[in-house]
């Protein structure tokens, strides 16, 4: 099929499957079955459009003009293709998970759960897949609607108010800042195409490239920079598929992926390099990176602390962004993908062990590994690439992070990523080492604890392979990444 | 034939449709005349403004006396534009009108209730046409009367106190337009609107002349519920009938924003307005006090029909800040959100007119659990609600990015973060109705209530002919928030017309 | 001398702000429609003011009549008289079905009454 077919088909199809995911609503297995052929037709649908894009190809297509001079408009580029593999790859390992967590737990509402899993992933395609500014920020706010009733899914009190706090901060930084530096940026430049070398070049210079990088930065809260992250933590009141799906695969991610395109084809490396308005964005990322460490060490909840850990990893991507030079970009792009599957494995083990045990607080996890080795096997795995050890894929992400904090000259941020690793160490390995090697909780309880159910189990071991075998291929994604470092 | 008697008809057939509606008696005899009219005058409008967008204005001399003796119909782009919105308005409340009406007023009242909405509508379609400013207070005139009764027919009997007041005031703002256009008669001798823009520019010094320009100000400003004139407006959109709330927010306002517009840019001109009056001295303050004054009372309110009616001030305030920028930018953003706010506000208080006919009150608390029961006009009022806010793919967002556009343009920082944060106000108040709809549990409900519940006392959807109308305004706000270049187009032309030069 | 000579205006400028006065300022709703009243006429006899002609008579075509008052205002007057009384009529017909439903039409004791309710 044509690319172009393919940018349009990659956003319908999860729409036409939501909508007979709604028809199919009475028969569970029939409705679980649309998810899994819709996700895995789109991530074929995707995989078409990768060999062109390697070789330099920008396939692109136009709906209609939106405004005057502002259609909506798809350009695929080398990070947007990477986003929709991600994405949609991601989401037939999440709908296997799925399946299992929401059947387990006899989860209520589960046709609408799956609708707007659907119309999320069509958001995602559509920010990875935008050719300008406008277009995203359309599917932007069409992510943060469409996940509004995921994050809500139990209907309780504790939902609504951390949807509220989700919502609220979502909206009011779309809105009020990140709508406004986008008319800003449509004044200054006449334009909003994403170009490679920005499209800002000569039309601002000096303190307004510093204050629109400000509204920009703070106006992409998804990016859950700090202190903007709040929305993070409180949309842990979801059940974890969406936590999985927020955190790995769409909504955190479209964030740093924006903050990606906007550095890269708004501003431009150079532009914003030779400014020195980033200096500023190094040392707040850098900070972020560090204090949502610290508090990361503090939570007992299982799902908080992993919470503020991808708050923590998210200022990786933000601080290869904010560094601009070639490396930084590539450095932050791969943290992405790798961060992703990384984090993937850990919310669905912290979901597996709640399903199976009952359980969500980490002093509760004393010995549990015994009785659910693989689950906690994968755990290990996990933590090991979101610290950065060989041989899983993390490493590459921070080594290339490094070699770009070095380009820019920055040596304190290298510094800043060994001790952020160590951190990392600190609030992860206690899970896994504490699972296998600590003393049991004492009785057992009523019901012995097994495994988790077997979807789970095999949506997990995909991811934690995942991560091993990111760890052999970074050499295709950088040949992908490429162009944006120039 | 017809063709040339369009302007006229515009405004004959649902003023002879009004007391046939009185005469037919029987409510189910006078809604159908009145929806056959209804229609009707939205074909009128429709072809009227095709006719302007393709050969350039209008003129029409009624019973053949020439202008400016006789009165004139004048249809330009800017009208022809607001004709289509209350048209189109009028012919989609009138299919709703049926089922909506049967329940809320006792049998008796039926008839005189088309009667009075197409006095209305005819009123109102009739200051839009009109070329004669003595011609447009008599219309505004007739349009306000049969809105007092409108009003007043609502059940609860504070419909009656808010009818008063608004006639009140109303009858305060239309005297002040009286004064203003004796005035200005007193200064140049013809009240021709075309003619007054030729003669006026030599008077242009004189205090009678501006004491005439404060006059029609004031009194515009009371119509369309300006800031601080706005006080009416709650309290008559809150008790009226469902049907009767949908209709005047979305026309009502509208066109009395057109008579402030007419006044200054046509008749009075930009110079005088813009130069020696500088009225963005007094609009831009005034739309900026509505935007945030309304949007904070409106999170306040429990009954969701005042909040969207504090809701629509703020809305105008956004219109009159665009207004207030008197560039073209402005100006199309003004005029845009004419078109958007009156499909997204009707679309609202229609779904909110369904509520009514299920569960007969709109406070917040009697809402719980109602995302289950009546799921789709729930999700019409969501979808409406984003559009209040702001939400790209609805005709909101539009309006919003083109009235940022044009305070950015004027380098107004202030105003632009004051539209946006009347947005995240917006927020506020629809979340408060999402959350009682949807995350509270259903009541056991109470089979006392006054409401027209499926038999078996549940509470079920709204029937079809009360959906469809709903949903077709709706629809309407997303789809003109996709597929902008009819309105963007036309309201940009309108734009350009009224500061000077082209049609 | 010119001030006196306008003596016209300045009894309607009087009767319109006696007029509005007495809207604004009376809580009785019967007292509020005669203000509103006032209000209206002040604004006739302004119109009315305007087309006197010195030495005009109305216009009849016939021989010796040469100045004619200026008619036009004559009619809008008309025209404002009628939707006046309409306007009065109307706000009447409220003021009854008011004092059946609160039982009285002065403003204070009918917020008060809506206050409790």
């Amino acid at each position: 099929m044509s690319p172009e077919t393919a940018i349009l088909l990659s956003l319908g199809l999860p729409l036409a499957g939501a909508l007979l995911i709604a028809l199919a609503g009475r028969q569970p297995n029939l409705r679980e079955g649309v998810t899994l052929g819709t996700a895995g037709l789109l991530f074929l649908t995707v995989i078409t459009l990768v060999p062109g894009v390697m070789d330099g190809a920008r396939p692109e297509a136009t709906l209609i003009e939106m405004l005057p001079g502002l259609p909506l408009r798809f350009e695929v580029e080398p990070l947007g293709m990477l986003f929709a593999l991600l994405a949609s790859g991601l989401w037939i390992v999440n709908s296997i998970y799925s399946i299992g967590y929401m059947r387990a737990n006899q989860e209520t509402h589960q046709t609408r759960f799956y609708i707007c899993f659907a119309i999320a992933l069509a958001s995602t395609m559509g920010i990875a897949f935008a050719g300008n500014m406008l277009t995203l920020f359309v599917f932007y706010e069409a992510l943060t609607l469409s996940t509004y009733p995921l994050v809500t899914h139990r209907g309780d009190a504790a939902a609504k108010r951390g949807g509220r706090t989700y919502l609220g901060i979502l909206l009011c930084t779309s809105i009020g800042l990140q709508l406004l530096a986008i008319l800003w940026t449509w004044q200054l430049a006449g334009t909003l195409d994403f170009t490679v070398g920005g499209i800002l070049a000569g039309k601002a210079s000096g303190p307004v490239v510093g204050i629109l990088l400000l509204l920009y930065m703070y106006g992409i809260g998804k990016a859950a920079l700090m202190p903007f992250h709040r929305w993070l933590p409180a949309a842990m009141v979801a059940p974890t598929p969406v936590s999985a799906l927020l955190h790995a695969v769409a909504v955190v991610k479209a964030g740093v992926f924006t903050v990606m395109k906007v550095v890269v084809y708004i501003f431009g490396i150079d532009l914003l390099a030779a400014s020195g308005q980033n200096l500023w964005l190094i040392y707040l990322a850098a900070a972020s990176i560090l204090i949502a460490s610290l508090v990361a060490l503090t939570q007992d909840d299982l799902k908080a602390r992993l919470a503020y850990s991808t708050v923590s990893q998210l200022g990786y991507v933000v601080l290869g962004a904010a560094l601009a030079t070639s490396w930084g970009v590539i450095g932050g792009s791969m943290h992405i993908v790798m961060h992703a599957m990384g984090k993937i494995t850990l919310f669905f083990c912290a979901g597996a062990i709640y399903t199976a045990a009952h359980k969500t607080e980490v002093s509760e996890l004393s010995g549990l590994g015994r009785a659910m080795p693989f689950t906690f096997g994968a755990f290990l795995i996990g933590a090991l690439s979101i610290i950065g050890l060989p041989p899983f894929g993390g490493l590459w992400g921070k080594w290339y992070l490094a070699l770009g904090a070095l380009e820019a000259g920055q040596i304190a941020i290298v510094a800043v990523l060994m001790i952020s690793s160590l951190l990392n160490i600190a609030y992860l390995m206690p899970i896994p080492i504490k699972g296998f090697f600590g003393k049991g909780s004492g009785n057992p309880g009523p019901v012995e604890i097994k495994e988790a159910p077997l979807p789970c189990l095999i949506a997990i071991g995909i991811t934690a392979f995942g991560c091993l075998a990111l760890f052999f291929f970074p050499d295709s994604i950088y040949r992908l990444l490429y162009p944006l470092g120039l | 034939m017809i063709a040339a008697h369009l302007p006229a008809l515009q405004i004959v057939v649902p003023l002879v449709s009004a007391p046939l509606c009185l005469l037919l008696r029987r409510g189910d005899l006078a809604w159908a005349l009145a929806l056959a009219a209804s229609w009707a005058a939205l074909g009128c409008a429709a072809l009227l403004l095709q006719q302007v967008l393709s050969t350039g204005p209008i003129s029409y001399q009624l019973g053949g006396w020439a202008p400016p003796w006789g009165i004139e119909y004048r249809i330009d782009v800017v009208n022809g534009f607001v004709l289509l919105i209350v048209a189109a308005i009028g012919a989609v409340v009138l299919p709703y009108a049926r089922v909506s009406i049967a329940h809320e007023l006792p049998e008796d009242q039926h008839a005189a209730f088309y009667t009075a909405l197409m006095l209305c509508l005819t009123g109102l379609l009739g200051v839009t046409i009109t070329g004669d400013a003595f011609n447009l207070f008599v219309f505004l005139e007739i349009s306000s009367l049969s809105s007092y009764v409108l009003i007043a027919l609502g059940r609860d009997r504070r419909a009656l106190t808010a009818a008063f007041q608004y006639l009140v005031m109303g009858t305060i703002g239309a005297t002040f337009i009286v004064i203003g256009v004796g005035l200005l008669y007193m200064a140049t001798g013809t009240l021709n609107m075309l003619d007054l823009a030729e003669r006026l520019p030599p008077m242009a010094e004189s205090r009678t002349v501006l004491a005439a320009f404060a006059f029609l100000t004031v009194g515009a400003g009371l119509k369309l519920a300006l800031f601080p004139l706005h006080f009416w407006l709650p309290n008559a959109y809150a008790y009226a009938p469902s049907v009767v709330t949908a209709f005047l927010a979305a026309t009502a306002t509208k066109v009395s924003i057109y008579i402030l517009l007419r006044f200054f840019f046509t008749v009075f001109g930009t110079a005088y307005s813009l130069e020696l009056v500088t009225l963005e001295n007094l609009l831009i303050p005034l739309g900026v006090a509505a935007i945030l004054v309304c949007s904070t009372v409106a999170i306040f309110q429990t009954n969701v029909k005042r909040m969207l009616a504090y809701s629509s001030v703020a809305q105008v305030g956004y219109m009159v800040l665009g207004i207030g920028f008197a560039s073209t930018t402005g100006l199309t953003a003004g005029l845009v959100h004419l078109f958007n706010h009156a499909m997204t506000k009707g679309g609202l208080f229609l779904a909110l007119g369904c509520m009514v006919l299920r569960l007969g009150s709109v406070q917040l608390d009697s809402l719980a659990g109602l995302g289950r029961r009546m799921p789709l006009t729930m999700f019409a009022f969501v979808v409406g609600g984003l559009s209040l806010i702001g939400v790209p793919l609805t005709a909101g967002f539009i309006s919003k990015w083109v009235l940022v556009q044009a305070a950015l343009e004027q380098g107004n920082w202030f105003v632009a973060g004051v539209v946006l944060v009347g947005s995240l106000l917006a927020i506020v108040y629809v979340w408060r109705v999402i959350e009682a709809a949807y995350f509270r549990p259903a009541p056991g409900g109470d089979p006392a209530a006054p409401n027209a519940a499926a038999p078996g006392g549940e509470i079920v959807e709204a029937p079809l002919s009360m959906l469809i109308p709903t949903w077709i305004l709706i629809g309407a706000s997303i789809y003109f928030g996709i597929h902008t270049s009819l309105t963007l187009g036309v309201a940009e032309r309108a734009a350009r017309f009224l500061l000077g030069g082209g049609a | 001398m010119d001030a006196l000579g306008l003596y016209n205006y300045w009894i309607a400028i009087v009767l319109m702000m006696t007029g509005f006065y007495v809207v604004v300022s009376r809580g009785n709703l019967v007292k509020k429609i005669v203000g509103l009243n006032i209000f209206q006429t002040s604004v006739f006899i302004l119109y009315i003011s305007m087309s006197k002609v010195s030495g005009g008579t109305a216009p009849i075509l016939a021989e010796g009549f040469e100045t004619y008052s200026n008619p036009l205002p004559h009619v809008l007057i008309l025209t404002a008289i009628v939707v006046g009384v309409a306007t009065t009529a109307l706000g009447c017909a409220l003021v009854v079905r008011i004092n059946e439903a609160y039982g009285t039409v002065e403003e204070d004791e009918i917020q008060s009454q809506d206050q409790e309710a």
